[in-house]
């Protein structure tokens, strides 16, 4: 008998939403503006259109692509449950971030965590900007949202291919909202949340413009609390494009977690546990690949040459990490499979992410050549040697392929290798290169969030076990979580 | 009356079932079946998993038939499925009791 505890818990806080929601917004095109002074904001209909477009293509990364990657995985009796557990994050998700999630991430507050200035999307309007990487760019902020909010939903998806199989739904069900508001929201603070580059470019043009030392020393004190405006990661140097440690490194640590906490699958090892439709896992990859563009060049949130570089990346990393992972299988293994190109597919997209609007071309090339084979490493050797039972290779993909990608992206970010180096926004070019200096600050990042989220998920799969329980009993295992979660089978024929 | 069974090679379906129809067998029962015998199976490999599989994919066939016919039947099966390699497959006589035809309660022989 499925616990009621989740189902009332859900419906209190369903109920609390809806009556916060309906006293704190005061209607979508009302005239309170929030309070920032940003320079008068250009309305550019093909950066808009370009984020709004990208938006839709990374929900069509999630719902189906990521849903039927990880379901043709598994064996046929669990698909149900993946695909469940996939659309289900994508719906609470953007349910949490339009109440708090946004606000608790880009707004400011303190290194590790915003405030709660927006909550339920307080005083944006149609008229609200939302900064680019260029000054006086600006898109509209809803379609930010919307953008980031596409993001936030992907990377607990992800998660969910660790403990695949043997999960109850009750337990993903609270754990995802859980992991969101404890794990991806102060890290996506972290790395991403700034100042923006017209704050900063104004308070620069500030202290140059001051006339005596005391109006200086003032615009300099400005200065420096606009360049602290920043979350922990961002101030340290660290770069990430796309979400190299955001996404991937966080979802793939906080699966292999998972994966160790609930147990292997009964019979791992012993029994078969082929891929039930490779097939539909190549529709999967596929529409993941496609939809990757949004995700890489859409967080250029310009259509610019910045947009169009994270475009080309993500064709040559991902080409060629898959072929490397198909060679190096072949050589290794004897035959070439198709779930080895379409894994290295996966991984190379996966590096090229903090790499995309940073790297060159060739250097995006030579990335996924190394994460090919790093992965398929890991996935294989490592992964035996080890024995976890990570059931899709979160870890082995998205951790390790976002190691070797947030690394390298300090690497290839050097314009001597043909990567478009960093903008100084207070001198207003591209700053001198340091190779050490980049790649300590690109350790830092991968170091924090492997804590952050390794340990912050351990907490809370330790507190989900607590309150339902984490691991489905053996006999509804045997049968299949499509039966016993969901009451349903994927296939009557 | 007998029922031969014969698993076979799932390709050798539709020869097997029409050299069966020329010797006047109009009717059987055919199921998707696994197994082995001498045959060996394969490796499959999905990225760190790797399963050996030794079931095959065969087909069973049951006709029912006559007595007086049961000679003739195996040899027409044996002469259709066979291909020389290993893993062509086995025929098996079983014995059979009564036989009905539901549509019309016609019984035994004037059943087959």
């Amino acid at each position: 008998m499925m616990s009621n505890k989740p189902i009332r818990a859900g419906l209190a806080a369903a109920a609390l939403v809806a009556a916060g929601a309906l006293l704190l917004s005061h209607g979508v095109s009302a005239e309170e503006a929030a309070p920032a002074a940003a320079p008068a904001p250009t309305f550019n209909k093909g950066d808009n259109a370009w984020m709004l477009t990208s938006s839709v293509l990374v929900l069509l990364m999630t719902i189906p692509g990521l849903a039927l990657f990880y379901g043709g995985l598994v064996r046929s009796k669990n698909m149900l449950s993946v695909l469940g557990q996939v659309f289900y994050t994508v719906c609470i998700v953007t349910v949490i971030w339009v109440i708090y999630g946004y606000s608790l991430t880009f707004t400011g507050g303190s290194y590790f965590i915003g405030g709660l200035d927006k909550i339920f999307l307080k005083g944006v309007t149609t008229d609200s900007q939302a900064a680019t990487f260029s000054v006086g760019v600006t898109i509209h902020e809803f379609i930010y949202i919307a953008f980031q909010m596409t993001f936030a939903a992907i990377t607990p998806a992800l998660i969910v291919g660790a403990f695949a199989e043997r999960m109850k739904f009750s337990a993903v069900a609270l754990f995802i909202p859980l992991w969101v508001t404890f794990v991806y929201f102060p890290i996506a603070h972290m790395v991403w949340y700034w100042a923006g580059p017209d704050a900063i470019d104004a308070a620069a043009k500030a202290v140059e413009a001051a006339a005596d030392p005391a109006a200086k020393a003032a615009a300099q004190t400005k200065l420096d609390e606009v360049l602290a405006d920043a979350g922990l990661i961002f101030s340290w140097g660290a770069i990430d494009f796309a979400g190299g440690t955001v996404v991937h490194i966080n979802a793939g640590i906080a699966g292999l977690v998972g994966a160790i906490l609930v147990g292997k699958r009964t019979g791992y090892g012993k029994e078969v546990m082929a891929p039930h439709s490779l097939t539909l896992s190549m529709v999967g990859a596929s529409l993941l690949w496609v939809g990757w563009f949004g995700f890489n060049a859409g967080s250029n949130l310009e259509a610019n040459g910045g947009a169009a570089l994270a475009m080309i990346n993500s064709f040559v990393a991902t080409a060629a990490a898959a072929l490397s992972w198909m060679f190096a299988e072949w050589m290794a293994k004897g035959k070439p499979s198709l779930l080895g190109i379409l894994s290295g597919c996966i991984a190379g997209l996966v590096a090229v992410t903090p790499a995309a609007g940073f790297s060159g071309p060739m250097g995006a090339l030579v990335l996924g050549l190394i994460v090919g084979v790093v992965s398929l490493f890991f996935c294989t050797t490592i992964k035996n040697a080890i024995g976890y039972d990570d059931a899709l290779d979160v870890f082995g993909v998205h951790c390790i392929g976002g190691i070797v990608g947030a690394i390298g992206t300090g690497i290839l970010v050097n314009p001597a290798l043909g990567g478009v180096g960093i903008i100084d926004y207070v001198a207003g070019k591209v700053a001198d290169y340091d190779f050490a200096t980049q790649v300590i600050a690109q350790f830092k990042g991968v170091l924090t969030t492997l804590i952050w989220s390794g340990v912050g998920s351990l907490i809370l799969y330790k507190v989900v076990d607590i309150l339902v329980g984490l691991r489905e009993p053996l006999e509804k295992e045997r049968e299949g979580l499509d039966i016993s979660d969901h009451g349903e089978r994927a296939y009557t024929a | 009356m007998k029922i031969v069974m014969a698993i076979i090679k799932p390709f050798k379906l539709d020869e097997v079932r029409d050299a069966l129809t020329s010797i006047g067998v109009h009717g059987m029962t055919v199921t998707e079946v696994k197994g082995y015998g001498r045959q060996k199976g394969h490796t499959e490999i999905y990225r760190g998993a790797e399963y050996a599989v030794s079931f095959l994919p065969k087909i069973k066939i049951e006709v029912a038939v006559a007595t007086d016919q049961v000679d003739k039947t195996i040899d027409t099966i044996t002469a259709a499925a066979k291909t020389g390699q290993i893993g062509d497959g086995k025929i098996f006589v079983l014995s059979l009791d009564t036989a009905v035809r539901i549509r019309t309660g016609e019984t035994d022989t004037a059943a087959l």
